[in-house]
């Protein structure tokens, strides 16, 4: 409580104040850049949103759950007008949980121009996201396709074997996004020609 | 504040404000830069009304007539931030600005170069928004809440602009914030107790917390827009590992603080103006007090219900639902409080009272529909319609406005020395208040039957509903030119306003004399 005259302001008095609310902003601009690795941690975690894992997953072991079966549903599309085919060659598998499988996507530049693709992938339900595995994906790297190449990317996967009993499907569907004019894209057409 | 030692014959040496326009441009008193405030604000009603006059007129029939798509586009953006952050925020600084050191018995804001500041960089901002609409391609089209990817991928080039516009209006937000809090904090008047300030000071106070927190967040997720836009950042490309459903959480972390960053402050008003025009003090003061911290408190934890659609799971669904209507309680608590004030009041219809009590009533309506809304599964139909529209029309123009509104027939004897015409008031009351409800009411069957908003053209069966909203509309915009004549007449003359104009009304506003002098309270008064 004031109990001095405030007719003559205590000015080191308003400059703690205002320091200390200073440092409140400066934290909570702070705060929105780092809620950016927050939501991708606790996307991570929960499995939230759908995501997987962009790192490569290593295979475990030989535990095989034979007593039961999980359906998987692929689904691939371009995103918007990207002028690329795009499909996954099986559109369901029937696995065991523990089980390693590959499934292979087709992709064909449709264009008479070199391109770059990247593969953006999306598990639903969300929460089942953490119970795929992926040990080699496309979707790890950039895809450079010469004009009207075609070509056969690769996807190996094992289920989890607590995948949660009761559920019985669960879809991963790939968006392929042009990215020709990105750094990134550039990078890796670069690398292409190098090769 | 000047730092000239005062004479030492004991003469009090007076400081005039100075002449012309240089007293507005250097100006460091709280209520000339409160009145800067108030007028500007003013001013951006009536471009942020003049977008909606373009959109109601566009909506008049189904079918594209006025304006193309992409200008559409950017009436309904611009609109909405004009009149967020132009029209509503300013006006309550500007309230807070006058009234705050008055209320509080302190002889100006504590800092008040900093005041000038916040004030004379917002019309920057707002000349460069508008500027933005005049480039080629346009000014931002991408709704207020500039959803990426459509404000980074596909916005057009002007969107810099809006960028560093929002920029600008943080830091004027957050400057005047930061002065509210440490004027509250250190320049209470002897005896003024925590729970002795008058509750609009307290929402304020609260008001400026949520301000100082969140207004930071917004400036980062413009930031992020910037970067990604133009600097090959992938904060919400998912081609480059970012993702676009994260701008609708940090835009909405930021997005519902904001929204009771814009009704804290009406709280405050109408729990100053029903207890006078009741002749009751205000029932159940502290609990206003809790009632206020809690709203603020929960603003932070609602976030995502502006996302259920987003595909969340079962369990972030149920969380947000039940945390958004948690937020009826102490809004609950409010209402009842002002009804209860009211009970067996001797009550009096002047023009405050009558916004007042409007109000208190619409924006009930408002929070209802709210409700409706925080309903997950009734939200997915809702969602993104009319219905929405007319939710947040409901507490920001019959709630916000209408306490800004309110708050200026209140203090306008004191800010002027003169009474305001009373019929002329009344009038501009009934017309408002009619042709609100003719605007916004309607609006809430649109949306049930399914209008989507932000659309140009609509499917025919909605247009004998929106004909109606546009005549409302119209009037609406209409009816705002006579409280602008009133204001103008009041200021130029009148019948001269006692220090005390309102019977029943209470604080230290009310002794000082009307209109109140260049510099109130150097000596601080003594608060019993």
């Amino acid at each position: 409580m004031s109990e001095r005259p405030h007719s003559q302001p205590n000015k080191p008095d308003h400059r703690r104040l205002l320091i200390k609310l200073g440092f409140a902003v400066l934290g909570m601009f702070g705060f929105a850049f780092a809620l950016v690795p927050l939501y991708d941690v606790f996307c991570d975690i929960t499995g939230l949103n759908g995501r997987t894992s962009d790192v490569a997953a290593v295979y475990d072991g030989p535990t095989i759950d034979t007593s039961r079966k999980v359906t998987i549903e692929f689904i691939a599309r371009t995103q918007g007008e990207m002028p690329w085919g795009f499909k996954p060659t099986v559109k369901r598998m029937s696995v065991h949980p523990g089980e390693m499988h590959m499934a292979e996507f087709e992709v064909h530049n449709l264009t008479g121009r070199p391109m770059v693709g990247q593969a953006v992938p999306s598990v639903s339900p969300g929460t089942l996201a953490t119970y795929l595995h992926k040990t080699e994906c496309f979707c790890f790297n950039q895809q450079p396709l010469a004009p009207g190449e075609t070509k056969a990317l690769p996807l190996r996967f094992f289920i989890d074997t607590d995948f949660p009993e009761g559920m019985t499907t669960i879809t991963l569907s790939y968006t392929l996004f042009d990215i020709t004019d990105t750094e990134a894209g550039i990078a890796a057409s670069q690398a292409a020609a190098s090769r | 504040m000047s730092s000239v030692a005062e004479p030492v014959d004991g003469h009090e040496h007076h400081h005039g404000p100075a002449t012309g326009l240089k007293r507005w441009l250097f100006t460091t008193n709280h209520k000339d830069i409160g009145s800067l405030y108030l007028w500007f604000s003013f001013a951006m009603f009536l471009v942020g009304g003049a977008m909606a006059m373009v959109i109601r007129a566009e909506l008049f029939q189904p079918g594209l007539q006025l304006v193309d798509p992409n200008f559409f586009n950017q009436m309904t953006t611009v609109h909405g931030l004009i009149m967020v952050f132009g029209a509503v925020m300013p006006a309550f600084t500007g309230l807070a600005n006058w009234m705050i050191p008055m209320m509080i018995g302190a002889p100006d804001m504590a800092l008040p170069r900093m005041n000038n500041w916040s004030f004379w960089i917002l019309p920057f901002a707002f000349s460069m928004l508008l500027f933005s609409l005049f480039t080629e391609g346009g000014g931002p089209n991408f709704g207020w809440t500039f959803y990426a990817p459509l404000s980074t991928t596909y916005s057009p080039e002007s969107t810099a602009l809006f960028v560093f516009a929002v920029h600008i209006m943080g830091i004027s937000s957050i400057m005047g914030a930061i002065n509210v809090v440490v004027t509250i904090v250190n320049m209470r008047a002897p005896g003024m107790t925590w729970m002795k300030l008058p509750l609009f000071v307290w929402t304020w106070l609260i008001t400026a917390f949520l301000l100082i927190a969140v207004m930071p967040v917004l400036a980062g997720a413009v930031t992020m827009v910037l970067t990604d836009k133009y600097f090959g950042t992938s904060f919400f490309d998912a081609a480059g590992g970012g993702d676009p459903v994260m701008f609708q959480h940090i835009f909405w972390f930021f997005g519902h603080p904001e929204v009771y960053i814009m009704i804290l402050p009406a709280f405050g008003v109408v729990s100053a103006i029903i207890p006078a025009f009741s002749r009751k003090p205000l029932f159940g003061y502290a609990s206003m007090v809790y009632a206020t911290a809690s709203i603020a408190i929960l603003s932070f934890l609602v976030w995502a219900h502006h996302m259920f659609t987003t595909g969340m799971p079962l369990f972030g669904q149920l969380f947000f639902m039940y945390c958004t209507m948690l937020i009826a309680v102490p809004t609950g608590v409010k209402v009842f409080n002002w009804v209860a004030t009211m009970w067996r009041g001797a009550l009096t219809f002047e023009v405050p009272m009558l916004f007042a009590v409007a109000f208190v009533i619409l924006f009930t309506i408002g929070g209802f529909s709210g409700l409706m809304l925080a309903i997950t599964p009734v939200d997915f139909q809702y969602h993104d319609t009319y219905f929405v529209v007319a939710h947040f029309h409901y507490v920001l123009v019959t709630g916000a406005v209408f306490s800004i509104m309110a708050a200026v027939y209140y203090w306008l004897p004191k800010w002027t020395g003169h009474m305001y015409d009373e019929g002329l008031g009344k009038m501009h009351f009934w017309c408002s208040l009619i042709s609100v409800n003719v605007l916004f009411f309607p609006m809430h069957f649109l949306g049930l039957a399914g209008m989507p908003r932000r659309i140009p053209d609509y499917a025919l069966q909605f247009a004998d509903i929106n004909q109606i909203v546009s005549i409302g509309g119209f009037a609406f915009g209409l009816s705002q030119l006579i409280f602008l004549w009133l204001v103008i007449k009041c200021v130029r003359g009148g019948e001269a306003a006692a220090a005390k104009p309102w019977e029943g009304s209470e604080g230290l506003e009310w002794t000082v004399p009307s209109p109140a002098p260049y510099h109130t309270f150097t000596t601080p008064p003594e608060v019993k």
